[in-house]
């Protein structure tokens, strides 16, 4: 039995059982399908990760989040009056993370594409945004772009999901889209 | 050959016990109990603060002991366990004498000495930085110091199971053939568990050199990539032992044996060549890796590890299927299941360990480490309920359930409370079976892991997460109450039975421990020409649940908004 040696000593000679061989077939032939999901969804779907990020650090990226915020704010928020900024279709919009904000709040058009950038201040943050529930590893010292094209109209919140220190559960954010 | 004096014969098993390797056995298993001890009822704090009506502790408290949850149990309680099985699946089962003892004892105390140092960081307050404790944000020194002794200590005990393997092959303790499957996988869970000390000694001795001031930067995605090297290969090695622990547990209870040795050792050879790729899983939504690093490393390969899983859940069933089939269970598709000893809680144990790592724990697993579907899962409280499902309902349940058979064979005691130990392991398993599918409902709908209040109270904004998620995290926190409940009982009777049960002395009970082997072939069994039929139409409903469920996830994906 399976707690002492094999009672065949050959055991790599012995036949299979069909029941077995079968079983393998079909898990072989449901694993090469789950395999080509992923690059057929490349090509046909439309919610793939972008393998675009540069390499930064929290000061660029603060001065180009700064800039975009100079440029485009249309007004305040909150009583820590937070920017809401509404950058053209189609352009860089820049997100940042930092203890414990998101910085700043963005105002988007519905199903026009934007290239977001992300990146963190300080420490290792989630981009959570809900709740279309999207999630997005937010890393100091890489700037991540991906094209998004937001197919709502609404109110989204974006969450901090990775565990940043004692005001994680404080830290929420803002995307509208018009 | 070590002097005979040195050695134990079992009376009801047969099985040969070498003293340094029974009592190493035996502290090993008892400083893990101890952690799952510890681990079980900071587990019930955490359930009862994510409860948002009950909220229980203060956001300081939670961040701190949901730390201490995590390496509690996800790195102490399991790996001290898995020393204790390493010993007993080399010494015991090859009637060997464990090699070099003084070692073992060493790493044993490196162990201790480790994982207390790091629960102090952790209690001291100022290493609340979770499991993974992602740089730049950083915990005491001697919380990293802690887990690289501890680290230390486990690979001994790796090399001390395969000196062992040598020293029983040099002497022919087990005669000329291969060593027994259970065995066989044992020595994947070290091969695996030597990959993963060797991540974690990469990473964490930098980072403690950082800590203390000697390097001056740690890329915090390269510590990502790497830690998780570690973080997911340690439950790989869980993976691996537990399905040793399924095999040896058919085998004691049915005297089964597999179906065929050269598919089930295939299947463990799989794990060897591509289990590891997996901690690629966590780095699925991180910047600036490519896709075709991320699909390879994430389907291991082409999925292959995957399928090694699919083999076993068929042929550790299927082996009892058969064991029970030959012992006269012959009738119907699944008469040999209905007339299973379900009172048994070793049996029990595994069987809901069976089922709920396949079922729950592997099918998420493969959903959420799909290249594209980790985007709608990534650090959503669907993750911790995943792998409860993994290493709660499968990992920790086995273990329990080998725990009751080592009572009177190792310990040499009765189980105190028989009938209580009947409905414990369904108790601990249906409670962690609702906190998996809580958790990972709450998780769809959005909700953050590691997260103090999902209200949001005192935050500059607002969101409000559905009633539904309320709810979920309210279902979660009883079905933690109910699964702690179950474990409290099991640590209840085990403590009380080392303790205090009816020690069994030195001959054989009337009651036997282990089942005689069934023999050879498949010759008068199963139905119309198939061997074990009930366990291809369960093999079959879990494909079918399988792939609608990946489906139906590939569906919620499509309707987000468009990413590229």
């Amino acid at each position: 039995m399976s707690l002492s040696p094999p009672a065949e000593r050959l055991w790599w000679k012995e036949p299979i059982e069909g029941v077995e061989l079968f079983w393998v077939a079909i898990a072989l032939v449901w694993a090469i399908v789950m395999f080509l999901m992923m690059p057929y969804w490349h090509v046909y779907g439309n919610q793939n990760l972008s393998s675009e990020a540069y390499r930064t650090t929290p000061e660029r990226y603060t001065r180009k989040v700064q800039a975009m915020v100079d440029q485009y704010t249309i007004r305040q928020e909150t009583e820590r009056n937070i920017p809401v900024v509404r950058p053209p279709a189609g352009s860089d919009v820049y997100l940042l993370a930092r203890l414990w904000e998101w910085y700043p709040v963005l105002e988007l058009e519905k199903n026009q594409t934007y290239r977001l950038h992300l990146s963190s201040a300080d420490w290792q943050h989630g981009f959570s945004l809900q709740p279309e529930n999207i999630n997005l590893q937010v890393i100091p010292g890489y700037e991540m772009v991906l094209k998004i094209t937001p197919n709502k109209s609404g109110a989204f919140s974006v969450v901090c999901n990775e565990y940043c220190g004692l005001g994680h559960h404080l830290m929420i954010g803002k995307i509208y889209v018009k | 050959m070590a002097n005979s004096a040195e050695f134990r014969t079992c009376p009801d098993t047969g099985l040969l016990f070498h003293k340094p390797a029974e009592t190493l056995m035996k502290l090993n298993a008892v400083a893990g109990i101890v952690f799952l001890l510890i681990g079980g009822v900071l587990g019930l704090l955490m359930g009862l603060t994510r409860w948002p009506e009950v909220h229980l502790l203060s956001a300081n408290s939670f961040y701190m002991l949901l730390t201490a949850h995590g390496v509690g149990v996800l790195i102490f309680w399991i790996i001290f366990f898995e020393i204790a099985v390493l010993y007993f699946t080399s010494s015991t089962l090859l009637k060997s004498r464990l090699a070099t003892p003084r070692w073992a004892y060493l790493g044993f105390v490196l162990m201790v000495a480790g994982s207390i140092m790091t629960m102090v960081a952790i209690f001291q307050g100022r290493s609340s930085v979770m499991m993974t404790s992602y740089v730049p944000m950083s915990a005491e020194a001697h919380f990293y110091l802690g887990l690289i002794l501890f680290a230390v200590g486990a690979l001994i005990g790796c090399f001390v199971f395969l000196g062992t393997l040598v020293i029983a092959r040099a002497e022919r303790t087990y005669g000329e053939g291969s060593i027994p499957l259970v065995t066989f996988g044992a020595l994947t869970a070290c091969i695996i568990a030597i990959f993963t000390v060797a991540s974690g000694a990469i990473i964490l001795i930098p980072t403690f050199l950082w800590k203390v001031g000697y390097i001056s930067y740690i890329d915090p995605l390269m510590y990502r990539i790497v830690w998780w090297g570690m973080g997911h290969s340690s439950q790989q090695i869980n993976v691996s032992a537990h399905i040793a622990v399924w095999y040896a547990v058919m085998g004691v209870v049915f005297g089964a044996r597999p179906l065929s040795e050269k598919v089930s050792r295939t299947a463990f050879l799989l794990y060897i060549l591509f289990l590891q790729l997996a901690s690629a899983h966590h780095i699925l939504v991180d910047p600036g890796i490519g896709s075709e690093w991320k699909i390879f490393n994430t389907s291991y390969a082409m999925y292959l590890a995957v399928l090694a899983s699919m083999i076993h859940g068929l042929t550790v069933p299927g082996s009892m299927e058969a064991a029970q089939r030959k012992r006269g269970f012959n009738k119907g598709l699944f008469e040999w299941l209905r007339k299973a000893p379900w009172g048994n809680p070793t049996f029990a144990g595994v069987f809901l360990s069976i089922l709920i790592f396949g079922f729950l724990g592997g099918i998420s697993g493969v959903v959420m480490g799909t290249e594209q579907i980790n985007l709608i899962i990534h650090n959503t409280l669907y993750v911790p309920g995943h792998f409860h499902a993994t290493v709660v309902g499968g990992t920790t349940l086995a273990f329990m359930a080998l725990t009751y058979w080592l009572v009177p064979v190792l310990f040499r005691r009765e189980v105190i409370l028989p009938s209580l130990a009947k409905f414990q392991p369904y108790l601990f398993g249906i409670g962690t079976i609702g906190l998996s599918l809580f958790m990972m409902g709450a998780g769809t709908l959005g909700v953050p892991r590691r997260h103090w209040d999902i209200a949001f109270s005192g935050a500059l904004f607002n969101h409000q997460y559905p009633e539904t998620a309320y709810f979920l995290l309210g279902l979660a926190g009883l079905s933690a109450i109910l699964a702690v409940i179950g474990g409290g009982l099991f640590i209840l009777q085990i403590v009380g039975s080392v303790l205090f049960g009816r020690r069994r002395g030195e001959t054989k009970s009337a009651i036997p421990l282990i089942a005689q082997p069934v023999g050879p072939g498949f010759q008068g069994i199963g139905i119309g020409g198939i061997s074990v039929p009930g366990t291809l139409v369960l093999a079959l409903v879990f494909l079918t649940a399988f792939v609608l469920y990946y489906f139906v996830n590939w569906k919620y994906l499509s309707q987000t908004w468009g990413l590229s």
